[in-house]
């Protein structure tokens, strides 16, 4: 059972009260795009048994979409941060490597 | 192979035991095979036992990270079906339990295979008419499935709640021929074939790098030292994508935790399985007595092998809920196990973008009764370059949007 | 025989006699009695029989890891099976019954079994059973079910209560001995939240029965001194039946509290789960005496040394008359001191070291017991109950030196801490040589959210030994507690007494060189019938691992979940492959730590409130005139309204008629609503729906469809604009919450610089659709605004005063008739409902449910999402090409309908399907085409997606997906049914009523 922190209104609650959406930092692939490009935005996850960058919703709360960075063997959340940005921020990293030096992401680190 | 019989077990009584020989053989691992298997469980070593009767490949090795059977295979509720919609999952589920109906006689190994049947319940007017579907389709697959009214639902399975106020009983999805295994035997019964034709079983040997020259396959890492092949099979529910990652390709792939649970033990009193997807709980029978509990998937990203509470909760009210009876009884153990969810919740049994590389994975919630199925398809595709069964299966159709969809229902009606 | 003392007993009151039945027989015993202790006092040891081998078993244990004594307990809807005799509190009146035999409890046919136990090693199953094929299920596991599954379930449905309760803590302590005391005590000084929490009804564990001093109080006044100063603080919140039943990530923690169980019938919930988040949890969980393993340690008699100790303080019951010990440890001398000082007979201390024991060794000798040293047991005497020992010396074979006669056996082969907590969530275990236990590895706790261990181990569960270190090691754990919390430990651990003991010595066979006779007697798993010969089978046939030889052996797996077996088994198996215990390991362990009822954990929600009822403002109009309801999401939606003797058929045909004929009225409340808002709300809707919908007039409304980003349609509905800057969306019923979830999640992680706002008004609103020729004189006797043709065009909307009600008015028609839908604030709703019930008297008005809407939207050849679509359906598919705007670069859904497979032409696309004979397709039906596929599965070329029988056309209508189907209009399918036969149906236009659309635009 999950304990995470809604960046938004600022509530730390139980798992119970959030949902998780999936991979963060995806970036849409609409008209126009490759068969390639369109299918890595859909399919092809970052599944990764560690260091893990997700979106969740406080869904029984607030509303908002928010983005965590989690471990997904140890389940540890290393933070949370709004959903309106491109890329982790560097406090979240700097916490990650503080845990996990040399970790690695996508094109993160 | 020492054969097994009631006769074989009285005349070991009189040594008291001491002359069984050992299930599988122990070995090192050789420099080279001609086929790799990753991941020694069921589907894996089904793979290996399949290449070997049907096409006389037996120069391989299954190499297993840790215990054989000691993934999905070893900690599923041990349901068989095929009662699916769609024609190319009907087909691979329904040849899977027609081999699973031999497989004791096949090994010489009870698996304990257990016709005893399996209904879907129908609990809203939508699954009315999605099950009435599938029974149609399965007609013409030739899947033999019936719906029944919610009167023979009641003899089929007379603990059971027609009549909650909730979601009553509507009818089922009724397949006869469907039920349950145990599911370590099946493991077990693999691995003493396979180790019979020769095949070698390595447990405690975790794949660590897969080596590659020129897009080809050339061999594996592992903590026992490298290891050569022409062909290699990536088996390992749950970790595919992490295996996938070493040989440089990605997979339409998320693994999350998938909880069951156990009572204690009763004397029978339920001779068959029962699903209800609209409460989302399902519960069958074990032989020694334990209902066997399962629900739906925890909702994120989760190596651990255990779930939050919740959502065995969720699955514990439905069923009380159906089968009262089950009330006074206790929760003796609840577990997990991380499964494999693609993209379209149906399975891929693949070649890859490395060539000699095949993977099968993404069975999600429904592997168990998969594997003697995709064992042989999986063996087939591996041998001759494709499978009738494992065709529609492939890593393209996530490109060309060619789906393998088993949700009917999109969303309730108006 | 065992029986009652006179004089000792300290949880008992003497002074009180309650009765109790066992399998019928009238028996008694005193308030503060266990049904163990009861049963005890009335000689009955054997109380049930083991799994495999149905052999006669008593009680061993004196708590919770007892395996033996399961009962089936109470009547009734009450009746429960396989309640543990050590745990169940005694109350009058009482009944149970023993389990697991037939015809009866002293003679059981299935014993047999035992005779045949050489033929039926572990996992002999495996190799047996295989022919011929069809036995297995018909003969071979008919029987063995029956044989196995101790107690029966016959409950029809169970009459108590139960509860959930939420519980916040900066500190858990599980555990009420003296280590859980000092920890909550040392935590709570601190200032932490605590709670404590014990799971039998009394606080000290064990150590009032082996007494000692804490803080210079005798330790069973020190024990009500704490429990008096934490029920004083307001910090700490006690909670004695109350479990710890597993540890969950986080700090997530279960109590499982049996508030009502000795009290059965009063008012009180029965049970009570504590759903806790603790910062910090600490496991004071005590420990576990082994077994030891000897020929006939399964005999009734046989007990753990430390539970025939607590029989005779705690409960006043002496086993036997004459109890011979044996013991690879100095505890259990105390067992032999203790019955020694209430008089009765010791006959000899069989002590299996070499070296003996220490001090309790010379005080044993000291009144005169006999003890051997070096000595064990070869074989224990008797069927039901011991009768005697024969001894050997350890070191041999087993051969026999002597045969002493007793009525009871006392063993102990050590302490195991009780870890199971600590690692339900991955907390490691390290292997403590000099007490050959698991206890917690320090280094490695469970971690929790921000990485840091969040379970401390306290006193005999982190594997401390005297009652000194007990208590510094639980003050040391409370106070690392509360520091982790942030709070300021202070003060000593109390002073406490110290005991100087001889090394115990593992002793895993007795005696060591036991031949296989020897062995195949001697258990290992009571419950489950696994003996030591069983363990060593199973790694000769290479079941090495040690899950292996647990699924193989079945060892540990019983409902005791091998509190005593476990060590013991994984000894034998690390001997048997030669190798150090540690590199063996343990099985994991999961919770719950003893069993747990299925209804504390589905709790209060059962029957109408399993879960939550959405009720629309005339829910209660339906209820009260006859609606027969369908499960809608978590609504309840009318499928039609009965009249009289009428079946479901016969009303929605009368419901058809009446709305086509004159006036009938829908609760479309439930239909989703969502105010989508803002200066880019026209862009948003653009990319929301595959029309253009920023052209929408305000005044007007537009049918839409939504698709993922995958392609796939998802929902469809009627958008009106409000204002330049307003939509108002309507979805599916299902759908209105997912959809909404689907837009913010497009607002926030997408355009989230859009300037859109969204908002749920589902419930807000009460929406009556008034359909047929007569709806509008219904709606204007109501109003006196003007609503007329000119007025309020079809696919129009405005705001209009309806019975007094400001109401919006959409002029839609799902029917196909003309028809209005009715927005008025759901306050308003019933009075709405009611105004047009009386207003349309004289047009015969009635409701319809949806059964009716379905029909009437088939016969117009509308589509409906969960029945056109499933998932696997794009608009495409539907010849809905018209509702897919050409001109928009982009809309959620484009480029996924781009790929290959979706712009196939040989996609299966909708027509209508009209049956040659005028009966119903069936629900679900397909259309075969010629041949099999590669699988041998009949070859298809479409499907039935609508069927209904038409009361408008007399006779059956369908919708269906075809193989190129609105380019053979006319072409008969064959559709087979599933019961044999086959229905032909000619492929026709989808509408198959009022295809111009007249009614509806008058």
């Amino acid at each position: 059972m999950l304990i995470l922190t809604c960046p938004c209104c600022g509530v730390t609650g139980e798992e119970t009260e959030f949902h998780q959406g999936g991979e963060a930092h995806l970036k849409r692939h609409g008209p126009g795009a490759s068969d390639d490009e369109f299918h890595t935005y859909m399919f092809a996850k970052e599944n990764p048994k560690g260091v893990h960058f997700e979106r969740w919703r406080h869904n029984n709360g607030c509303g908002k979409w928010f983005h965590a960075a989690r471990d997904t063997v140890t389940l540890e959340v290393y933070g949370t941060y709004p959903a309106q940005t491109l890329e982790p921020p560097q406090d979240i990293r700097d916490a990650i490597t503080a845990k996990r030096p040399g970790w690695t992401w996508r094109d993160f680190a | 192979m020492k054969h097994y019989s009631a006769f074989a077990v009285a005349r070991e009584a009189l040594r008291y035991h001491m002359g069984w020989e050992r299930a599988w053989a122990s070995p090192e691992p050789k420099k080279k095979y001609d086929v790799i298997i990753v991941g020694a469980g069921g589907h894996g070593l089904a793979t290996a036992y399949y290449l070997g009767k049907n096409f006389g490949i037996t120069n391989v090795a299954i190499l297993e990270k840790g215990w054989l059977g000691g993934g999905n295979t070893g900690r599923n509720t041990t349901i068989i079906r095929s009662n699916y919609l769609q024609d190319p999952s009907a087909a691979i589920y329904e040849k899977s339990r027609s081999l699973y109906e031999t497989l004791s006689q096949d090994f010489n190994y009870n698996i304990m295979y257990s016709p005893r049947g399996v209904i879907m319940l129908a609990q809203t007017e939508h699954e009315v008419r999605g099950y009435q579907r599938t029974a149609h389709a399965n007609a013409l697959q030739g899947v033999t499935t019936e719906f029944i009214s919610p009167a023979r639902v009641k003899e089929i399975v007379p603990i059971i709640n027609l009549d909650g106020p909730r979601y009553p009983v509507l009818g089922g999805l009724w397949q006869a021929r469907a039920g349950t295994a145990r599911h370590d035997a099946v493991a077990w019964g693999y691995a003493r074939a396979c180790s019979a034709m020769g095949m070698d079983i390595i447990q405690k040997c975790e794949v660590t790098g897969i080596s590659r020259d020129r897009g080809k396959v050339t061999g594996v890492t592992t903590n026992r030292g490298d290891i050569a092949c022409d062909k290699l099979g990536l088996v390992v529910a749950g970790h595919s994508g992490h295996l996938a990652d070493m040989a440089g390709f990605r997979l339409p792939i998320e693994s999350v935790a998938l909880q069951a649970l156990v009572s204690e033990p009763i004397k029978p009193c339920m001779d068959c399985v029962v699903m209800a997807n609209t409460v989302h709980g399902y519960m069958s029978q074990s032989d020694k007595g334990e209902m066997v509990i399962g629900g739906g998937t925890d909702g994120y990203n989760n190596y651990t092998q255990r779930g939050s509470f919740h959502h065995a909760e969720e699955t514990v009210r439905a069923l009380v809920e159906t089968f009262p009876m089950v009330a006074r009884l206790k929760m003796l153990r609840q577990w997990g196990g991380i499964v494999d969810v693609t993209g379209d919740r149906s399975p891929i049994l693949s070649k890859t973008p490395v060539d000699g590389i095949f993977i099968n994975c993404g069975w999600g919630t429904g592997g168990f009764k998969a594997i003697p199925g995709s064992g042989w398809g999986f063996a087939e595709l591996m041998a001759k370059g494709h499978s009738p069964l494992c065709d529609e299966f492939g890593l393209d159709r996530f490109y060309q949007g060619r789906f393998i969809d088993e949700s009917v229902a999109a969303g309730v009606a108006h | 025989m065992s029986t009652r003392l006179a004089k000792t007993g300290r949880l008992v009151d003497h002074s009180r006699a309650i009765e109790f039945t066992f399998n019928g027989k009238r028996l008694k015993g005193h308030p503060g009695d266990t049904l163990a202790s009861a049963l005890l006092a009335n000689d009955q040891m054997l109380v049930g029989r083991s799994f495999k081998y149905h052999r006669p078993r008593g009680i061993v244990a004196s708590g919770a890891e007892e395996p033996n004594a399961l009962v089936g307990l109470g009547e009734g809807t009450r009746f429960e099976p396989n309640q543990r005799v050590t745990t169940t509190e005694l109350f009058d009146g009482l009944t149970c019954i023993s389990q697991n035999h037939w015809p009866s409890l002293d003679f059981d046919i299935g014993a047999v079994n035992t005779h045949l136990s050489r033929f039926l090693p572990a996992g002999f199953y495996y190799k047996m059973f295989i022919h011929p094929r069809p036995f297995w299920k018909h003969v071979y596991e008919p029987f063995i079910r029956q044989s196995a599954g101790l107690g029966k379930a016959s409950n029809p449905g169970d009459p108590d209560r139960y509860e959930h309760f939420y519980y916040f803590c900066d500190v858990l302590v599980v555990g009420g001995g003296v280590a859980g005391l000092q920890a909550a005590l040392a935590a709570a000084e601190a200032g932490s939240k605590v709670m404590l929490i014990e799971q039998t009804a009394h606080w000290g564990g064990r150590s009032p029965v082996d007494g000692g001093e804490v803080d210079g109080q005798p330790v069973a006044e020190w024990v009500d001194a704490t429990i008096a100063k934490l029920q004083g603080m307001p910090n700490v919140t006690l909670r004695n039946r109350c479990m710890g039943a597993g540890v969950y990530d986080q700090g997530y923690a279960l109590g499982y509290e049996r508030v009502a169980d000795h009290t059965p019938g009063s008012d009180a919930p029965r049970h009570r789960l504590w759903r806790i988040r603790a910062g910090q949890i600490v496991t004071a969980t005590g420990a576990i005496e082994r077994p030891l393993s000897f020929a006939g340690n399964d005999v009734p008699g046989v007990m753990l040394a430390s539970a025939i100790r607590d029989y005779a303080v705690d409960f006043g019951v002496s086993i036997g008359d004459r109890t011979v010990v044996v013991t690879n440890n100095d505890d259990a001398y105390r067992t032999a001191i203790t019955l020694k000082q209430l008089g009765l007979e010791i006959p000899v201390i069989l002590d299996a070291r070499q070296s003996g024991g220490g001090a309790l060794a010379d005080e044993a000798r000291a009144l005169g017991i006999r003890v051997e040293n070096g000595k064990g047991i070869a074989k224990v005497k008797g069927g039901k109950r011991v009768t005697g020992v024969a001894i050997c010396a350890q070191a041999g074979e087993g051969a026999v030196l002597e045969e002493i006669a007793c009525d009871a056996v006392a063993m102990s082969g050590g302490w195991s801490p009780v870890v199971h907590l600590w690692s339900h969530c991955g907390g490691k275990l390290i292997w403590d040589e000099a007490s050959a236990h698991f206890r917690p590895d320090p280094d490695q706790p469970p971690k929790g959210a921000k990485g840091e261990g969040f379970v401390i181990p306290a006193g005999a569960a982190n594997g401390a030994g005297d009652l000194a270190s007990v208590v510094s090691d639980a003050h040391a754990a409370g106070q690392a507690a509360a520091k982790a919390m942030g709070h300021k430990p202070k003060g000593k651990a109390p002073k406490a007494s110290t005991s100087e003991e001889a090394p115990m010595q593992p002793v895993w066979l007795m005696p060591q060189g036991a031949g296989i006779k020897l062995r195949m007697k001697s258990w290992l798993d009571y419950q489950n019938d696994v003996k030591v010969s069983d363990v060593q089978l199973a790694a000769r046939e290479g079941y090495e691992s040690v899950e292996h030889a647990k699924r193989y052996t079945t060892l540990g797996m019983a409902t005791d979940q091998g509190k005593l077996s476990n060590i013991n088994g994984l000894a034998i198996l690390s001997d048997a492959l030669n190798q150090p215990i540690p590199q063996t390991g343990t099985t994991t362990f999961r919770p719950p730590y003893t069993p747990i009822s299925l209804s504390s954990i589905a709790g209060e929600a059962k029957g109408e409130i399993f879960q939550p009822i959405r009720k629309t403002p005339m829910h209660g109009w339906h209820e009260a005139n006859g609606a027969d309801f369908e499960p809608v999401g978590q609504w309840r939606r009318p499928y039609c309204f009965p009249k009289g003797e009428e079946g479901r058929h016969e009303a929605v045909n009368r419901e058809i008629k009446q709305t086509r004929a004159s006036l009938a009225l829908l609760d479309a409340s439930t239909l989703g609503k969502i105010i989508v808002k803002g200066p880019d709300a026209g862009r948003f809707m653009d990319v929301l729906y595959t029309n253009m919908m920023s052209t929408l007039k305000p005044g007007r409304c537009r049918y839409g469809l939504m698709c993922n980003e995958n392609g796939f349609l998802m929902d469809d509905g009627v958008v009106a604009r409000l204002d330049e800057e307003t939509f108002l969306v309507h979805t599916t019923t299902g759908g209105a919450e997912s959809i909404h979830g689907h837009m913010e999640d497009w607002l926030q992680c997408e355009w989230w610089d859009w300037k859109v706002y969204t908002a749920n008004v589902t419930e807000q609103y009460a929406q009556v659709g008034v359909a047929g020729p007569n709806s509008r004189k219904v709606i204007e006797k109501l109003t006196e605004d003007d609503i007329s043709a000119d007025a309020l065009t079809f696919m129009g909307w405005t705001e209009i005063t309806v019975a007094g009600i400001p109401a919006r008015v959409f002029r839609i028609s799902f029917a196909g008739e003309l028809s209005f839908e009715l927005s008025v604030p759901a306050s308003h709703g019933r009075a709405l409902w009611d105004a047009l019930l009386e207003a349309g008297e004289e047009y015969g008005v009635m409701p319809y449910g949806t059964e009716a809407m379905h029909v009437m939207r088939a016969e117009k050849g509308f589509i409906m999402i969960g029945d056109e679509t499933d998932g696997t359906v794009i608009p495409q598919d539907l010849n809905m090409d018209w509702a897919i705007s050409k001109k928009k670069d982009d809309y959620l859904g484009k480029r996924a309908q781009e790929r290959e497979h979706m712009a196939d032409p040989n996609r299966w696309k909708l027509v209508g399907l009209e049956t040659l004979e005028g009966e119903v397709l069936p629900d679900g039906a397909y259309a075969t085409a010629p041949g099999t596929n590669a699988n041998g599965q009949r070859n298809t070329q479409g499907r039935v997606t609508s069927t209904y029988h038409s009361p408008t056309l007399g006779r059956g209508i369908a919708m269906g997906l075809v193989h190129h189907g609105p380019d053979r209009m006319g072409e008969v399918l064959e559709f087979p049914k599933v019961d044999g036969g086959i229905v032909k149906a000619k492929i026709v236009d989808q509408v198959f009523y009022d295809k111009d659309g007249e009614k509806q635009n008058v």
